[in-house]
Parts: C-alpha cells; sequence; structure tokens
C-alpha cells in the first residue's frame, strides 16, 4: 500500500528551481534512499514533505491526506517523524524531556490542567514518562535519561535524535543524512541500528544519505536527485550501474580529458 | 515522609504570610515597612511574569510596564466606579461592601485585559523574534502608555486617583490590612502559578522554542499557540501586579509605566539569571530593597544600579542563579522543599 504519494512537486525560491517534478510512491514498510550532489535538493524535498515550506505546485499526500500547507506540527502528529543533518536536539534540555515532548500534540491537557493539576495531568504525565523511558531502554540510553545532550558523544546523540524521532510514534520516519559526522564504526553501528528500527519499529524509512555503504547496505529503493531533477530510480545495483548517476557525481568523462 | 515535606513548605509559608499580617494590623510593623513589603510582592509579581517570557521562551520583551499600565489603569477606574463616588458615574455603581469581596476579582480582571493587550506582542511574534520583537515590545510600551496619556476620561497624563478611598471603604466595612494580604497571596499565586507550568510537559514546550524553534515544531509543539499562551499568561500576570501597585499607592499616571518601568523588570530578570524562578524572586526582593536604601542619593541611584548590573554581567554573566532553582544550590533545602 502506498504511504507517501508525491505527485508533480515544484518548489521556486524566487528565480531558483530547487525541485522541479518530483514524483514519488512509497510503499509501506520499505526502506528508500534518496541521493544526489550538494544541492541537489534533497533537504528541500524534506522540508516541503514535514510542512517548513509550502510547495509551488503539486501535492503530498500522506496516509490518504493531503498535507501540503499544512503545518510541521500538525504533519508530524499525523505520523511523520524526523531528525536533522546538524543535530538539533535541545540541549539543556535533559534526554528524557528531549523524548517526552514529543507528546505536546497529544497532550490532552492544557494550561488550567498544568496550573491546578488535574487528575488528566497526572495520569498523562506518569504515562508520557513511562512510555519514554521505555523507549530509552529499547534504544540502551536508559543511564542517560537525566544527562544533558550537549555533554554527550556525538554518536550517541544521534541515537538520542534518532529516539526522538520515534517518539512521535511516526509511520514514516525521514532520516537527514545520519550517517554525517560519524566514525566509521559508528557507521557501521547506525546500519545495523536502522535496520534493527525498520524490523522492529513496524515503519517507512525514507532516508538521504552521502555514504554509499550506507544507501547500499540498507535501502530497497533509491531516488538520484541533480539540480532538482530526478536522473535516476532503481535498486542498488541499477544506480551503482547508471552512467547518468556516475555522470552526475564524478563528472563526464570528456570534461577530465578535455 | 513524602507528604510532610511538601506540607512543611506550605505550612511554613503560610504561617510567616500570618505573622506579617498579624504584626500589620496590630500595629507592629509601622506603614513605611508594610509598604515596603507591598512594593516587594509587586515587583516579585513583575518580574516573575517578565521571566516567563525573557527568561523561559527566550524572546526579549521589552515593554513589559505597558501590560502593567493597562492592569493597573482598569483595576483601579473599575474599583473607583464601583465603590466610590466619583466624577464618572457620580455615586458607586455597586454596595460599598461588596468591595471585600469584588476586590481580587476586579485585579484578576486588570489581569485579564492585559492578558488580552499582550497579543499586541504575541500576534507579531509567529512571524519575528530576537532584536525585531524586541523593538515591537518597545513600540507597544509606547503605544500603551500614550494612548493613556490621551484619554481624557481616566485624567489623561495627569493621572487617575481615588484608589486611596476605594480602600478607606474596604477598611470600613471591616478592619484589615488588605493591601498587605493581596499583595502577599497575588505574589504567592504568581510563583506557584509559573512553578506548575514550567514544570509540566506542556509549559516545557515554550523552553523547548528558546532552546530550538525548528526542532520543537516537528517534535509536534505548536510553536505559534505556545508563544500565544506564554506572552498572554505574562502580561496578564503583570496587569495583575499593575492593579495591586496602583492600590498601594493610590495613585497612578501614564508616567510611572514609562520604558524605565519596563527596564526595572528587565534589570530583576538578568540579574536573577534566564530561567529561574527562585532567582527572580531573590532579585525583586533585593532590587527592591536596593531602591529603598539609595533612596537618599536621589537620581544618582539610576547611576549606581546600571553599573552594578554592568559588573553583574562582566563577572557573572549568567545572573545570580542562572538557570538553577535553589535546592540546586543547597541540596539540603530539598528535604523540604519539595515544591509542586
Amino acid at each position: 500500500m502506498s504511504l507517501l504519494k508525491i505527485t508533480n512537486l515544484v518548489q521556486r525560491f524566487g528565480g531558483l528551481t530547487a525541485v522541479s517534478e518530483f514524483q514519488a510512491d512509497i510503499q509501506e514498510g520499505t526502506l528508500n534512499g534518496l541521493i544526489g550532489p550538494n544541492g541537489a535538493g534533497k533537504t528541500t524535498i524534506f522540508n516541503l514533505i514535514s510542512g517548513f515550506y509550502v510547495p509551488t505546485e503539486g501535492t503530498i499526500e500522506f496516509d490518504g491526506t493531503i498535507i501540503n500547507g499544512k503545518k510541521p506540527h500538525e504533519v508530524t502528529a499525523l505520523g511523520i517523524g524526523r531528525t536533522f543533518q546538524n543535530i538539533r536536539l535541545w540541549h539543556d534540555m535533559t534526554v528524557l524531556d528531549n523524548i517526552r515532548l514529543s507528546q505536546h500534540y497529544h497532550l490532552q491537557y492544557s494550561l488550567s490542567g498544568a496550573i491546578f493539576r488535574s487528575r488528566q495531568y497526572y495520569k498523562r504525565e506518569q504515562e508520557i514518562k513511562e512510555e519514554a523511558l521505555k523507549l530509552l531502554d529499547i534504544f540502551g540510553l536508559k543511564d542517560k535519561a537525566d544527562e544533558f545532550p550537549k555533554n554527550l558523544p556525538y554518536g550517541i546523540q544521534r541515537r538520542v535524535e534518532i529516539a526522538r524521532a520515534l517518539s512521535v510514534q511516526p509511520k514514516l520516519l525521514l532520516l537527514d543524512e545520519p550517517a554525517a559526522g560519524l566514525s566509521s564504526t559508528d557507521v557501521v553501528d547506525l546500519i545495523d541500528h536502522i535496520k534493527w528500527i525498520h524490523e522492529n519499529f513496524d515503519i517507512t524509512i525514507l532516508m538521504i544519505e552521502h555514504q554509499m555503504q550506507v544507501i547500499m547496505n540498507l535501502c530497497e529503493h533509491i531516488k538520484v536527485l541533480d539540480f532538482g531533477k530526478t536522473i535516476a530510480e532503481g535498486n542498488p545495483e541499477e544506480i551503482q550501474k547508471n552512467p547518468q548517476v556516475i555522470k552526475a557525481y564524478l563528472g563526464d568523462e570528456g570534461d577530465i580529458y578535455a | 515522609m513524602e507528604k510532610i515535606r511538601q506540607n512543611l513548605f506550605i505550612v511554613s509559608l503560610g504561617a510567616g504570610v500570618l505573622v506579617i499580617l498579624l504584626l500589620a494590623a496590630t500595629g507592629a510593623i509601622d506603614l513605611y515597612v508594610q509598604t515596603f513589603i507591598m512594593f516587594m510582592g509587586v515587583n516579585i509579581i513583575f518580574a516573575t511574569s517578565l521571566s516567563i517570557v525573557n527568561g523561559y521562551m527566550g524572546e526579549f520583551s521589552c515593554g513589559h510596564a505597558g501590560f502593567m499600565a493597562v492592569g493597573a489603569y482598569v483595576a483601579s477606574v473599575l474599583t473607583v466606579i464601583m465603590f466610590t463616588p466619583n466624577k464618572l458615574t457620580g455615586v458607586p455603581l455597586l454596595p460599598p461592601s461588596l468591595s471585600i469581596v469584588l476586590f481580587p476579582v476586579i485585579i484578576l480582571i486588570g489581569g485579564v485585559v492585559a492578558a488580552f493587550a499582550g497579543l499586541l506582542v504575541a500576534i507579531p511574534s509567529f512571524k519575528t523574534r530576537d532584536d525585531y520583537l524586541a523593538i515591537i515590545t518597545i513600540a507597544v510600551n509606547f503605544i500603551i502608555v500614550t494612548l493613556i496619556n490621551n484619554m481624557a476620561v481616566i485624567g489623561g497624563s495627569r493621572g487617575f486617583m481615588g484608589m486611596r478611598k476605594v480602600i478607606y471603604t474596604m477598611t470600613d466595612v471591616f478592619q484589615f490590612p488588605y493591601m498587605l494580604f493581596w499583595v502577599i497571596t497575588f505574589a504567592i499565586f504568581t510563583v506557584f502559578i509559573i512553578r506548575r507550568f514550567v514544570s509540566s510537559i506542556y509549559g516545557k514546550g515554550i523552553i523547548a522554542i528558546k532552546q530550538d524553534e525548528v526542532a520543537a515544531e516537528i517534535m509536534s509543539i505548536d510553536t505559534n499557540k505556545m508563544k500565544l499562551v506564554a506572552f498572554m499568561l505574562s502580561s496578564g500576570l503583570a496587569g495583575v501586579a499593575g492593579g495591586l501597585f496602583a492600590h498601594v499607592i493610590g495613585y497612578v499616571n501614564p508616567g510611572s509605566f514609562s520604558i524605565l518601568k519596563s527596564t526595572e523588570a528587565l534589570v530583576m530578570v538578568y540579574m536573577a539569571g534566564m530561567g529561574s524562578l527562585g532567582g527572580s524572586v531573590i532579585s525583586a526582593i533585593l532590587f527592591t530593597l536596593l531602591l529603598e536604601l539609595l533612596r537618599p542619593f536621589q537620581i544618582l541611584k539610576w547611576v549606581i544600579i546600571p553599573l552594578l548590573l554592568i559588573l553583574l554581567m562582566q563577572f557573572r554573566p549568567e545572573g545570580l542563579m542562572g538557570d538553577k532553582e535553589l535546592p540546586d544550590f543547597f541540596p539540603k533545602l530539598k528535604k523540604f522543599y519539595k515544591f509542586k
């Protein structure tokens, strides 16, 4: 079944067309990759899906709802979790708080509940805390619950960020360069980790990545972007052999000898 | 055991208030000291309410006195026309005996109106932040003061008075240090509300906005709504401070809510440390004390206080307490200071 269906997506910034005629049909339960040279428009697509930009043209349909024009928090509440290229944790809040805040949309109490401490307040705070601790436990981060992310090693911060993205209980997880800035051993861990998440959380993943090792190991289906246009798609083997992809990444053979 | 600890704090607080009230009622502490305590209370409300926006949410609002003015004028006009003979309606609208009951309600109404005035800052904050929003807050302060200056009905720049008579009306019904009682009660109430707000997941949304607004949006926090809540709560409580301030002094004029008053609030919050409620309370007390001690130096105090601020920023840029609370400094306090 199709979970995310993007048709004719166009995004223009003034005279620059960052994304043109982007199409995608992501099936439920699959692991997809989005690659391309710098400035190809990959992160722009992520920003369009998660609601930071309103597309110039085209539609994004998630789980049967048209989501373009919705605010990021509404999109998240529908079930799209996301991480960022540069880690965007709340660095002066404990790891536990980072995870707990993901339930902000589903609190079921408001200002008066918080001030007068209604029964609902105690019930929900307790539930949310238990859920958060359970998630941290699964991720092997329970002993880090009271630490501040800024004091943790980079690899662990990545892990916390992925845990936080999962804490909104998403159906679709968007990972923006999860291997960026990781050491080679951490990258191997990350590959296993993403595989494990994919199997255990019953989730669809769309990831942007530059490290071919990660993409080729994980993704069943890959799309290649260059200057906002889709230049190739298919499974890892097909992509590796595709002359246009090689050209986009390495340049024309003619260019080298010219 | 837990229960006793929690209650110990509340009981000691209640006992303290009761002692002050008893001393005031019997005349053991004179009016000067009483007024001083009331100013402390007003400043506590004024400073802690600003710390919601400037401390916890990380926006720079510097027109806080504008909202105080709204609360002060709304509450003053209401009490005066309702309980005393006045120029606007002639006879009081309500029987004077009701004043005892309705006084806190009117102070709260002043707060509610001020909260709506807070929309003037809250709505621009959806689109802009930092320096630009700071300029908008200054503008709002000017708008409010200028509006009041030009409203002849409520005295314009000459100010508005008659609140003293309201207090006399209340004491005529029953002898009691009302203002002292209400200032202390509202001060405790304010700290209580803010504490509960920022310690709930709901309220932590504004701390998330301060630390990374993009991440806050993506983690399903409705940032616009939280900004609205924070600004309205902050300006509403400032309005409460204004209503009380007006009735303590017995006279308000637009001049007393100028940008200088807003600066006082900023000094208190930055002296306290961003995002420390305990700090804001302590620095409000210290600041009031300082103002009083420096009174003999007259205008020179506006050289000494900013100088202190500069020195503080130089040697302790995070303020007195940073983002920590009292028990973080004195772990022993945790035993009976479980402030929920």
